[in-house]
């Protein structure tokens, strides 16, 4: 008779205690991978599934074929965005703890990733992002003032109260409303590059998951649709290693990678270096042109940490060794582009000090601003009457009736 | 006028509403080349192209998470849910996504989008084919359910559907396709072809979204139903005697709550009736509502006959179905009340 049935959990290297393990993240040199023509197939670029794409080598200098083609001007405004970021997920994070708002979440470790990506786009595009691509509205320029009005809930939140903080939307900034049901929308960013694609229009449309919410069935339903129909639109895969306390193997099983996944369904799949400004960008760049010249959808793996704790409501050090962000293998993405800069002369650790006080300065002002508008707990709110508003086009009357209830 | 069945009605809707607008798209299961597993889409591939009308995966999820997409992009998607008992993958998506869109980001973007699906039983189709999942929509603030009874309001709804702002879900009895079933299963159905409401104009109209029927007018008593039931009433009514009056919601949400206050206002007697389910159905809200507006006019205890809280059998399709024997009795309780 075999032996009784095993029952296999998955479990990360280390945990509270132990020493951070990486061994299990195979990094390649700086510029090893293979940059394709847009026009390839799938099967040809098998391999670029399982590698990782790199630019900054530990130099500090931008090497190999995907070295992409940005000026010292286009890197000093990206690393100024994700130190804007950094700045405004510090400001934040102090305020929910002094009770200005509920809830937070930071992007620490991953800034590259949204930041990156948005300059790669153009004007019109739609993002379907999740939870932690705030990035992608700072890159852009849509205004602190507003973001901040949002996370406090005030009488100037875009959003009027309705939505949990940092739940951002901007039509006019190709940022989807963001939804707290994870993965929902990854098939309707495949929807509306459908739209756009039967329309006849250049616009193209960008999804965005986190790595544990690979698992959701919503995520096999957006790569069957973007390959069935060659939908103008690039997927995103952000692994930042935790969804939660939960580490990423849950959502991997013992298959390789998330990008991988693109491959049953023939959809070229590629994996970045999350941590690599310039990488990212340059992967960015070449996904979206497929998708603009009708060549189909891209998957895109970024491989990243997640540095700071999932939301304001979690505490890490419960489920992974206290150090290990600092053993994380691919660095921290504002010290490696800042790295770079100063290597090739357009930047210095005095004008970083220095940029570093300006872009404080700058949100902090922008919070005095927002905070004159009111927080989740004090001054202007929004009005009760908006809870009624926008449920439907016109309130029927069943909602006038309970509106007459409420008082207003 | 032509007279249409009920499927020749919803196609016709969608027919002239791609007509008029290019931003309709029509897409699900089998809808493209085939025309759909009931033919509600037959030919409109054909007229309008594979962009305008075209097959999908099976994936009620992608079906309804792509035309949400297409939605916010500009687009009025039409699309089938192949049977309603086939949306519990898309549940996530018209619930947290489709019915919330516009408030969570306070109208900066919008969901126009319809969900056709076929619903009820009376087809021998079993549990998986036989479900009226309605009040699992009407619990939903932000989506509005509309479920025609005959082939002239299910054209005339759902042109209105394709053209609102809102997300709609449209559910369509199945057994009514192609003729008023009245519940008498031993008997022939009459064709839509002979009947009234079969008459149904080729060209546009309207039929206003959250306004009631009343099917027949009576003094006794007042029957608050919706799609495959009205026929029972009609016909419990007639076989009865007691002078029902018979109201078609046609709207679940909004509701005609004018129309069923001045009804049970005025015969004092209310009976609540749906095939779905008794236990939370829509018929609780229903009550609910009569007692709350119209409990000074109440003469008897508000009754209700709805599906029993069993899943949708098979074999005993017929002792499961509230047909007019189920109505017939509880007409007659309610008259009996002194």
């Amino acid at each position: 008779m075999s032996e009784p049935l095993r029952f296999h959990v998955p479990e990360p290297l280390s945990r509270p205690g132990g020493k951070p393990d990486f061994s299990g993240v195979v990094i390649p040199e700086a510029g090893s991978v293979d940059r394709p023509p847009v026009e390839v197939d799938s099967t040809e670029i098998r391999d670029l599934a399982f590698s990782i794409i790199r630019v900054l080598d530990r130099d500090g200098q931008a090497v190999g074929p995907w070295a992409p083609d940005l000026s010292n001007e286009d890197l000093v405004r990206g690393l100024r965005h994700m130190m804007t970021l950094r700045a405004f997920d510090a400001r934040m994070m102090m305020a929910q703890r002094q009770g200005k708002t509920s809830f937070y979440m930071q992007h620490t470790g991953e800034e590259a990733v949204a930041c990156a990506f948005r300059v790669a786009l153009s004007p019109g595009d739609m993002n379907f992002p999740t939870y932690r691509q705030a990035g992608l509205l700072i890159a852009d320029g849509y205004p602190l003032v507003d973001m901040m009005c949002q996370i406090f809930s005030n009488e100037r939140d875009p959003l009027k109260g309705r939505q949990l903080p940092i739940m951002y939307s901007s039509k006019a900034h190709g940022f989807f409303s963001i939804s707290g049901n994870l993965t929902t929308q990854f098939v309707q960013a495949v929807g509306w590059a459908m739209g756009s694609a039967i329309k006849g229009d250049d616009k193209i449309a960008v999804g965005w998951v986190g790595d544990g919410a690979t698992a959701e069935s919503d995520f096999h339903a957006a790569l069957v649709f973007a390959s069935t129909y060659k939908a103008p639109v690039v997927l995103n895969v952000v692994n930042n290693q935790w969804a939660i306390s939960t580490f990423q193997g849950i959502a991997a099983g013992g298959s390789g990678t998330f990008a991988a996944r693109g491959l049953g369904f023939g959809i070229p799949a590629l994996r970045v270096d999350g941590n690599d400004y310039l990488a990212v960008y340059s992967v960015a760049k070449w996904a979206i042109e497929r998708a603009r010249r009708n060549l189909g959808p891209t998957l895109v793996e970024y491989v990243t940490y997640r540095a700071g704790a999932h939301s304001t409501s979690d505490d890490p050090s419960a489920y992974r060794p206290k150090a290990e962000s600092e053993g994380w293998p691919l660095g921290d993405p504002v010290a490696r582009l800042k790295d770079h800069l100063i290597a090739i002369g357009a930047w210095s650790a005095e004008r970083h000090a220095q940029a570093e006080t300006e872009i404080m300065a700058e949100v902090v002002a922008a919070q005095k601003e927002a905070e004159q508008h009111g927080t989740l707990h004090a001054g202007g709110r929004p009005s009760v009457r908006d809870i009624f508003e926008d449920v439907y086009a016109e309130p029927p009357p069943h909602l006038r009736r309970q509106r007459q209830q409420i008082g207003i | 006028m032509a007279r249409m069945t009920m499927i020749e009605a919803i196609r016709s809707a969608m027919d002239v509403s791609m007509e008029r607008d290019p931003n309709v798209v029509v897409f699900g299961e089998d809808v493209g080349f085939f025309g759909g597993v009931f033919r509600c889409t037959a030919g409109l591939q054909k007229k309008y192209g594979a962009s305008r009308c075209f097959d999908a995966p099976i994936s009620e999820c992608g079906i309804v998470g792509a035309a949400i997409g297409m939605a916010a992009y500009g687009l009025r998607p039409c699309i089938e849910i192949q049977f309603a008992d086939y949306m519990y993958p898309a549940y996530d998506q018209i619930v947290s996504e489709a019915a919330r869109l516009r408030h969570r980001s306070a109208g900066d973007f919008t969901c126009p989008m319809v969900i056709r699906m076929p619903t009820g039983g009376g087809i021998f189709g079993g549990e998986t084919h036989s479900q009226s999942p309605e009040a699992l929509f009407t619990h939903v603030a932000g989506l509005m359910t509309v479920v025609p009874s005959n082939p002239y309001d299910a054209k005339g709804l759902l042109i209105s559907a394709i053209e609102s702002p809102d997300p709609i879900i449209f559910l369509e009895p199945k057994r009514l396709y192609n003729g008023p079933f009245d519940g008498h299963h031993d008997r022939p159905v009459t064709a839509w072809s002979k009947h009234e409401l079969g008459e149904t104009p080729e060209g546009h109209y309207t039929i206003p979204l959250g306004k009631a029927a009343i099917r027949r007018e009576g003094q006794a008593v007042t029957v608050i139903t919706y799609g495959s039931m009205v026929y029972a009433a009609l016909a419990a009514a007639e076989e009865t005697g007691v002078d029902a009056e018979v109201i078609d919601l046609r709207t679940l949400v909004p509701l005609d709550l004018e129309a069923i206050v001045a009804s049970v206002s005025k015969t004092g007697r209310c009976l609540v009736l749906h095939e779905a389910t008794l236990t939370s159905g829509f018929g609780a809200e229903l009550a609910a509502v009569v007692q709350e507006h119209c409990f000074y006019h109440l003469e008897a205890p508000i009754l209700r006959v709805a599906g029993w809280d069993t899943p949708y059998p098979h074999a005993q399709e017929w002792a499961y179905y509230p047909g007019p024997a189920r109505v017939g009795a509880a007409l007659r309780e309610l008259t009996e009340v002194a």
